[in-house]
């Protein structure tokens, strides 16, 4: 499989983009609505104007027309053509190369197979559901056997169901193929998930490429921070290991419960949404339960942000304006607060 | 309603029925005073019979028939090629679309006095003036049809490796039909209203000129036969289109 290398990539949506993706690898472009995620797609495919350098194992293919690239482009609405039936939907690239007929019916059954739409071959696109649509657009995209796969939010119109079911399976598909792929989501749950390395772009510039902890524990800057939801990031020390796979660990005076998978635990993430504040004292065990007072409230158009210092620690929680409203919360209030058990991040190992 | 839906589509011949025996009644008993040239249903019939049988309608509606399907087939086939070559490259859109857009609308019965000065009163006039009548609202509409087939679908086509060619016609093309169909549906209807509009006053030949003679003979029964089989044509013909395009498009439209 190929490696893709992106050299100053310019065009009216790309501002110099540097990019090295090695054979194999499943990197997911992360970004906001408008950020160049798409137009850097159709760089790669060669269905846009840019300025720079786009090469495959090395090898530059900015000369090469789009139907030369042999690459598998999944778009985002998926385009499947009406007017041809799943199989000649699939076929289309094998006729388009010439493929002997018999050489063609074997590889869509194969893909069919592969994908799990045996029954749908003499079907039309529009008598598909979403997921069904994913997926015969995905074998037609996967047909010719390209080197690299580029995914255009291909899970964003299916219901959360269908999409968390689907993702399980292309990453696993993906392994097995072992084919390069570029995939393109602004969800950050998605792209956790999925990728071998998240690249944050925003603005048509790429502000930061790395595992997907490497981006939660330590956002290159503010506007990455900003973009994966400011965490709160708190360094811990004194992991002490309890039953059922859970440690405690203290955290600038805090003492956190959290899952634990035996490695030592440095720093741990959470993000404002999984904070819950209460004026008022809550019931239930005192475990991820603290007392904070509120320092600065921010309204935000997403919601309303709030400032809590507890023990040693600032932390930011979030909640929406309507619930901000009942419970009537001022600065200088005494707050208490409940952190979300499966929601704490751990990043193991060595510190950096 | 209900009642309604359930009857089988035959009898959707049910009111054209009571309206043919509406008019036999009112024409047999006078019911419309004073008027002389009201034939009965049934004696239209007759003359119908009559002229069949003596091959005045028969000849008269094949010099018909053969000047719009040579003259409707010639002129959308060059419409359907030089409106694929508008919509396919923009060049030659831009080189085509002005030309196009100052003589597609003028009526196709104006060409008549300059085409019977060019050609002169032969087989080829009448014929001409159908090609001018089909050609520019099918290239027309075959230009915007495919200029309006989705650029996704284009791009896929072309990341899956087809060439240029090969996504005109597996692509653009057929995605382009219905479109390509409404156009030719309504001008193989118009084909017919011109054609006799043209016999009627240039061409001795033919069911427009059948109607012409039938009047100055003052005979109403010839001119309600040649109405009523005239009626008969364009709605068959635009039958066939819709027929055409629901068995090539259906499936997936």
């Amino acid at each position: 499989m190929a490696a893709i290398e992106l050299q100053e990539i310019q065009n009216y949506a790309c501002r110099g983009i540097n990019l090295e993706i090695p054979s194999g690898e499943l990197l997911v472009l992360l970004g906001p609505n408008g950020a160049g995620k798409t137009t850097l797609l159709n760089v790669i495919a060669g269905l846009t104007e840019y300025e720079g350098s786009v090469l495959f194992d090395g090898i530059s293919i900015d000369k090469l027309a789009p139907q030369k690239r042999k690459i598998g482009y999944l778009f985002q609405d998926l385009v499947l053509f009406p007017h041809l039936d799943v199989a000649s939907n699939i076929a289309y690239s094998l006729k388009a190369q010439g493929w002997p007929k018999e050489k063609v019916q074997a590889r869509v059954e194969e893909l069919l197979e592969l994908m799990k739409i045996k029954h749908l071959a003499s079907r039309y696109p529009r008598h598909l559901s979403g997921g069904e649509k994913q997926r015969v657009a995905l074998a037609r995209a996967l047909a010719p056997s390209p080197q690299i796969l580029l995914l255009d939010e291909p899970l964003s119109s299916l219901d959360l169901q269908t999409s968390k079911y689907l993702r399980v399976e292309l990453k696993q598909l993906q392994r097995k193929l072992g084919i390069t792929t570029l995939y393109v989501t602004h969800e950050l749950a998605e792209a956790e998930e999925m990728a071998d390395r998240i690249a944050v772009i925003q603005e048509g510039r790429i502000e930061q490429v790395g595992r997907p902890e490497e981006i939660f524990f330590y956002p290159a800057n503010e506007k990455v921070a900003s973009f994966i939801g400011a965490p709160n990031i708190l360094q811990c020390e004194q992991t002490r290991s309890l039953d059922q796979g859970l440690a405690e660990v203290n955290c600038g005076g805090m003492n956190i419960i959290l899952p634990y998978d035996g490695r030592p635990i440095q720093r741990i993430a959470l993000f404002p949404r999984d904070i819950y504040l209460s004026p008022l004292k809550p019931p239930g065990p005192e475990i991820n339960r603290f007392k904070g007072i509120i320092s600065e409230i921010n309204m935000f158009p997403e919601g309303v942000r709030l400032s809590v210092k507890v023990k040693d620690n600032q932390l930011l929680a979030e909640m929406p304006y309507q619930v901000f409203e009942d419970l009537g919360l001022r600065k200088g209030q005494e707050v208490f607060l409940i952190l979300k058990l499966r929601r704490i991040k751990v990043y193991p190992g060595e510190s950096r | 309603m209900k009642r309604l839906r359930r009857l089988k589509p035959g009898w959707g011949i049910l009111p054209v029925v009571i309206f043919l025996a509406i008019w036999e009644i009112v024409a047999r008993l006078n019911l419309i005073p004073g008027q002389i040239f009201f034939p009965p249903f049934s004696a239209v019939m007759q003359e119908f019979y009559r002229l069949v049988a003596n091959g005045v309608l028969p000849s008269n509606f094949l010099s018909s028939l053969v000047r719009v399907l040579i003259g409707f087939c010639a002129g959308s086939l060059a419409g359907l090629l030089i409106g694929t070559l508008m919509g396919w490259r923009n060049l030659l859109n831009k080189a085509f679309s002005p030309l196009i857009s100052l003589l597609y609308p003028i009526p196709a019965l104006g060409w008549l006095p300059l085409l019977m000065l060019w050609i002169g009163i032969n087989e080829l006039l009448p014929i001409a003036i159908i090609f001018i009548c089909s050609f520019f609202p099918i290239c027309y509409n075959t230009a915007t049809g495919i200029r309006s087939v989705d650029e996704n679908f284009v791009q896929a086509a072309r990341t899956l490796g087809a060439s240029d060619l090969r996504v005109l016609l597996t692509i653009v093309f057929p995605l382009a039909l219905p479109t390509i169909f409404t156009g030719l549906r309504l001008e193989a209807g118009m084909a017919w209203r011109v054609i006799i509009a043209a016999e009627m006053v240039a061409i001795p030949t033919g069911i427009g000129a059948l109607l012409m003679r039938a009047e100055s003979l003052i005979r109403v029964d010839i001119i309600i036969v040649c109405l009523m089989l005239l009626s008969l044509m364009t709605f068959s013909f635009e039958r066939a289109f819709i027929y055409l395009e629901n068995k090539l498009t259906h499936q997936w439209s």
